[in-house]
């Protein structure tokens, strides 16, 4: 059907696009947060009710299909993921969005005869789409952990990665020049390749980090994409998502006192992220939940530090009826919320409220620094890399750093630990063997609960 | 439209794309990162433009492909950016944090799906 004249289709675009622009900003806030989110599917909605209705579109039912499938298997696999897989989730929705761009332009590139500049942005769109799509499919498997979490760093990465680029290079000029289409899917192969080696070398901890870069980099493609078809409105979006993405990688990455590029090519430059999965085999304070109960309950002022443990124990309801048992005994509780604790930023945030924990009680880790010396027990569940101090000494360390939440300043310090396995840098933790450090093992959740009932038991 | 008009508002694209986030809490990264992530799922109008426009069958065919995974990114992205921010409700606390309870219940269903309508819209 085209029922809406062209200036009206030009409206409802810049509408649309208006519609994102107002997304993110309602996202930088948590007032408005919620509703950014919908005013951007509002404006999705609305572009993709105007091509329906502004164009003559053949294979209406296969694509009505096509749609059907894709949210049918989106939105469900969106609603069941814990928490815990979010990032992932993301990770594979932004590899989708690139691999659907590089499609595009494929198609384009294989039907439509187009002029070098368009060509140009033609090969951008399935190069950089390729990279997008494998590269978030790696940061996937090591999210999930369907593969190691270390940095892998094949032999020769640095000129496989040298050579990936130099071929996409040489037939993206062939893509401009000549359109061809065979040299398009070549791209589109080596693009796959480079994406893969691009996260490969990357760091578990620094995953969620590439997962905002290779946003920013689908973000691009798209805005390529809309220039090749010539459609604003996917120029403007793409555009926004690639220069938004662009500035809050930065900003993720500073949060973790890291470098993009440092991210990037440290583990090519020579082993800095590379950390150990080695169990260290020194003594360590293993105690009872009893005893936990003890230097909890006789004290003053408890820190909790939460981090992944937590959330994958699902224990954050454990530990708020803990604080409360506590805090009826006279101790004043509060959380110590590393920025990045957890696999994403927030992470701890959301969980935290999850289960009614006060807002009042969480404190940043820069407001905690004032407290923790006053502090009687630091409880830290589930934690490891953020409140490793080798992040502040150890120069050589792949955190080394990240700001950290200075835990050993408390008076007394309890881990719940699963094992004495490293965290997710997979950095050995020199506080684990200080001498005021006592560790309980096991699930997190378990752990607190039978603190819990020790406590009560005082 | 010619490619210089399309090059000016690249870059104020730019501009604007910089400017919007520029003052974001660290609490807020990940909503934000996920909800940027389905604006690009916008990529699903050139993927129904260019299935639309095909003429043989292995290109509806590819073409199909493109739009089911945009419509992954897009429809997926906004569910699961909500769900992230449904976590930072259901307290009133004054000041900070998401939004309050009537309000989420309020605006819930209107944007919920862009696409195919039904799956989408009755999340909660």
């Amino acid at each position: 059907m085209s029922v809406l004249p062209g200036w009206g289709v030009e409206v409802l675009y810049l509408l649309a696009a208006v519609c994102f622009i107002l997304a993110l900003k309602g996202l930088s806030t948590p007032r408005t947060a919620r509703r950014g989110n919908l005013v951007g599917a509002l404006g999705a909605l609305l572009a993709l009710v105007v091509v329906f209705l502004s164009t003559d579109l053949d294979n209406v039912v296969p694509i009505l299909v096509a749609i059907v499938v894709g949210a049918a298997v989106a939105v469900p696999a969106a609603r069941r993921v814990p928490m815990t897989g979010m990032p992932q989730l993301v990770a594979l929705f932004n590899g989708v969005g690139g691999g659907a761009a590089a499609l595009v332009a494929l198609i384009e590139l294989a039907e439509v005869d187009a002029g070098p500049g368009v060509l140009l942005a033609t090969a951008f769109t399935v190069f950089v789409g390729a990279v997008s799509f494998s590269g978030s499919g790696v940061t996937f498997l090591k999210l999930q952990e369907i593969m190691t979490t270390r940095p892998v760093v094949l032999p020769g990465a640095r000129w496989l990665g040298i050579g990936a680029l130099a071929g996409g290079a040489g037939l993206g000029a062939v893509v401009t020049a000549a359109g061809s289409v065979p040299a398009g899917v070549a791209l589109a192969l080596v693009g796959l390749a480079a994406g893969v080696l691009l996260v490969l070398p990357v760091g578990g901890a620094d995953v969620p980090i590439v997962i905002s870069l290779l946003n920013a980099f689908t973000g691009l493609t798209v805005a390529a994409g809309g220039f090749v078809l010539g459609n604003t409105l996917l120029l403007v979006a793409g555009t926004l998502v690639g220069a938004s993405g662009t500035i809050l990688t930065r900003l993720m990455a500073a949060a973790m006192g890291r470098s993009v590029s440092g991210i990037l090519f440290g583990a090519l430059r020579g082993g800095s992220t590379a950390g150990s999965t080695a169990v260290s085999d020194r003594p360590v304070r293993s105690v009872s939940p009893e005893d936990v109960a003890i230097l909890l309950g006789y004290a003053t002022k408890v820190v909790v530090v939460p981090g992944y443990g937590l959330a994958v124990a699902q224990a954050q309801h454990v530990v708020r009826e803990l604080a409360q048992a506590l805090e009826a005994r006279g101790a004043q509780v509060v959380y110590a919320i590393h920025p990045v604790a957890g696999r994403m930023p927030g992470h701890m945030n959301v969980l935290l409220a999850e289960a009614d924990v006060p807002y009042e009680a969480l404190r940043e880790a820069d407001e905690v620094a004032t407290d923790l010396p006053t502090t009687d027990v630091a409880l830290v569940v589930g934690a490891n890399d953020v409140v490793n101090p080798a992040a502040r000494t150890d120069p050589s360390a792949p955190i080394y750093g990240m700001p950290i939440i200075d835990v050993a300043q408390a008076r007394q310090v309890v881990f719940l630990k699963r094992s004495m396995r490293p965290g997710f840098a997979g950095v050995d933790n020199e506080l684990l063997h200080d001498a005021r450090t006592s560790l309980l093992f096991g699930d997190a959740k378990e752990s607190l609960t039978k603190v819990l009932a020790a406590v009560k038991g005082l | 439209m010619d490619g210089v008009a399309l090059l000016s508002i690249f870059v104020l694209s730019v501009f604007v794309g910089f400017e919007v986030v520029s003052k974001v809490s660290t609490t807020l990264h990940t909503p934000l990162m996920s909800g940027a992530n389905a604006i690009h799922g916008i990529i699903l109008v050139g993927a129904v433009l260019v299935t639309g426009h095909a003429e043989s069958v292995a290109v509806v065919g590819v073409g199909c492909v493109a739009v089911a995974l945009a419509t992954a990114n897009l429809v997926g992205g906004f569910v699961v950016t909500d769900r992230m921010l449904q976590m930072f409700r259901s307290r009133s606390r004054p000041g900070r944090g998401g939004l309050g309870p009537g309000r989420a219940t309020g605006a819930g269903r209107a944007g919920a799906d862009p696409t195919a309508g039904g799956p989408a819209g009755g999340r909660r």
